[in-house]
């Protein structure tokens, strides 16, 4: 291959160097925000305790120590129970463990689901503009007017007295919540990408011929990324609310499967004799959602700190 | 749209034709939208198992003839469009169909418990509204102090606590156990808006305290946080530097020059959660069983009550979309910089 002296060949590795400062100014301000350290911290540590929950608990979560429960939860420290027994005596620290398991998963792959149906129909919207882009901010009207809690409810009731099954899959929680969240994340893209479409590189991309799926995802999506990986990161949080409130109403994830809101649904009735079954587990909840809240408010004024 | 990037028009007196055609034209666009709402909202619920009759199916008396019967009585053998249309030609009239679970009119139903959720919506509302300002309006005229920090990490915990979670625990604190105080043993009730059906004005403020608690903390956490930084924005503006170059201090200037401007993006924010405190918050009625909109909804879910909760879904959306367009009413009507478009 023949080489030739094109002005862009040397503009190139200029470029790169832009990139790398810009990332390492990233990291710099990211650094500075101390609570956003904890919380992306405690994060990792949340989410090694779930994947490795089947070394680390002291139990199964669904064994009954029957030797020591006689129909009471067993107080903490009783019985070799670190945090005590739930009411049905089981071990409550293992079953935390494992709801850890159940909470992280629903939430990350419901924010995936959810970051890439609002990014293709913010994409789209944005990008093609006119009667594309109203008939899809139409219908990303319609799932923002219809308030979630509601909808989800009605929704996982239907799914689960149509199912003929006890119990809702993990995959069917991801999937409703999934499919109802991502109007947020429609808006944000098809902002960004009504303001980069008219941009000098976009027009460029196009004169060079390029398919408008290759423009979309391949030139104006990575410019578009920093709010999307920021609300992505906050969707985190307000998922692993949504999943236990479902969970604690009896409509998420269904006993003996343990899950951080429905360890809940039961401790309201023993709560004047045994509080600590209440406690934790809203503990963990309130721990790992407020970690992740600050590690998105670290992330948003460390990838645009002109954001808010 | 809210918070769109404005163009600086030149003057349109706020109020007069500009803003009663804009009305106009944003409540006409409002209907087809709610129509789409509805077809969606009927659609998904007649996916349900056993449709509006599901409540009939468990009743071990009731045969298979006569659910046929049933059925074609209340045109459930009809196609999903031609019901769709027969329930909209009666919702227009006002009539939102017969609630199976509660052997009433849906909409009786729920005006009956209208009064109840108004009544906690509206306290949490003004106490939302006075602490929420306040707090913002106090940690913006210092900035990064003490009292900032922790207003900042206050807000933090409101929104990431879980309803549910911290309404049990205030129940774990002041109704189990109850509490002692100056010598006194009293204890917070935990359920229900009252103890007995006469009208007892202590009684009812203390049924009161706890789901009003829960239900404003979280508005208090957003609204205070809210307040304090689009006052932050309005410090930085010319006509703030102007007041501080006269020589006015700072409480002064932000009391008297800057809320006002700092109160308009703060308006939108209030208006957008209004149809979450009037659609009765689901979660504090239900565990406090507080007899409003929102614990209505959610039994009627456990009997699958299709008119029930197709009219419950329907007049929130309603007040969703209608306090969105109020919303940017005011958004345009408080800043005259915003172009009626």
């Amino acid at each position: 291959m023949a080489i030739t002296l094109v002005p862009g060949a040397i503009a190139a590795p200029n470029a790169d160097d832009d990139f790398v400062l810009e990332r390492r100014g990233v990291w710099k301000r990211f650094r500075k925000h101390k609570l956003a350290l904890v919380g992306a911290f405690v994060l990792l540590a949340v989410t090694l305790i779930a994947t490795f929950a089947k070394f680390l608990a002291p139990a199964d979560p669904n064994f009954i120590d029957q030797a020591n429960w006689s129909g009471y939860p067993l107080a903490p420290g009783v019985a070799g129970h670190i945090l005590g027994t739930d009411e049905n005596g089981r071990d409550l620290l293992s079953r935390l463990m494992y709801g850890a398991q159940i909470s992280l998963m629903i939430a990350f792959f419901t924010v995936f689901l959810q970051l890439t149906i609002g990014t293709v129909i913010g994409a789209f919207a944005g990008y093609y503009g006119g009667l594309v882009d109203y008939i899809l901010m139409r219908i990303t009207d319609v799932f923002l007017s219809i308030p979630l809690l509601p909808l989800l409810l009605v929704l996982t009731a239907i799914v689960a007295a149509s199912s003929n099954k006890a119990s809702l899959g993990l995959g069917v929680i991801v999937v409703i919540i999934g499919g109802l969240s991502w109007p947020g994340v429609a808006r944000l893209v098809r902002a960004s990408f009504l303001s980069l479409r008219e941009k000098e590189f976009c027009e460029a991309a196009r004169a060079l011929g390029n398919p408008d799926l290759r423009i979309i995802f391949r030139h104006l999506l990575p410019n578009a990324i920093a709010p999307i990986i920021v609300q992505g990161t906050l969707s985190v949080a307000t998922v692993i609310i949504v999943e236990s409130t479902l969970s604690f109403l009896g409509f998420g994830i269904q006993p003996p499967t343990a899950s951080w809101g429905n360890m809940l649904a039961n401790a309201e009735s023993n709560m004047a004799i045994a509080p600590w079954v209440a406690i934790f587990p809203g503990l963990c909840i309130l721990v790992t959602v407020l970690a992740i809240n600050y590690l998105g408010d670290g992330l948003r004024d460390a990838i645009d700190p002109n954001m808010k | 749209m809210v918070g769109a990037p404005y163009a600086r028009t030149f003057p349109i007196a706020p109020g007069g034709i500009a803003l009663f055609s804009y009305i106009v034209r944003r409540s006409l666009q409002a209907i087809p939208l709610l129509l789409l709402i509805s077809v969606i909202l009927y659609w998904i619920l007649s996916n349900a198992p056993g449709g509006p009759l599901a409540p009939y199916l468990q009743n071990p008396h009731i045969t298979a003839a006569d659910i046929a019967r049933l059925k074609h009585n209340f045109g459930l053998d009809q196609p999903l469009p031609i019901r769709y249309v027969r329930w909209l030609g009666m919702v227009l009239q006002g009539d939102l169909g017969y609630s199976n679970s509660n052997s009433e009119s849906v909409t009786t139903a729920i005006v009956e418990r209208i009064p109840a959720t108004v009544l906690l919506s509206g306290t949490s509302l003004f106490l939302s509204l006075v602490i929420g300002i306040s707090i913002g309006i106090f940690a913006a005229i210092k900035p990064y102090s003490t009292v900032d920090y922790i207003v900042t990490t206050l807000a933090f915990f409101g929104q990431s606590m879980p309803v549910f979670w911290f309404a049990l625990m205030l129940q774990l604190a002041f109704a189990v156990g109850g509490i002692t105080a100056f010598g006194y043993h009293f204890a917070l009730p935990s359920a229900g808006i009252s103890a007995s059906d006469e009208f007892d004005l202590g009684d009812r403020i203390a049924h009161l305290i706890l789901p009003t608690v829960v239900l404003s903390f979280l508005n208090i956490a957003v609204w205070s946080r809210f307040t304090r930084s689009s006052m932050l924005e309005v410090v930085k503006t010319d006509y703030m530097r102007t007041a501080a170059a006269k020589g006015l201090d700072r409480s002064k200037i932000i009391l008297r020059h800057g809320l006002k401007n700092a109160l308009i993006p703060v308006v939108t924010i209030i208006a957008l959660s209004l149809p979450d405190l009037f659609s009765g918050a689901v979660v504090t009625e239900t565990i406090f069983a507080w007899p409003g909109m929102g614990r209505l909804f959610f039994s009627a879910l456990g009997q699958f009550d299709f008119s029930l909760l197709m009219g419950y879904l329907v007049i929130v959306s309603f007040l969703v979309v209608f306090f969105n367009l109020v919303a940017d009413v005011a958004y345009a009507y408080l800043d005259p910089r915003v172009k009626y478009d």
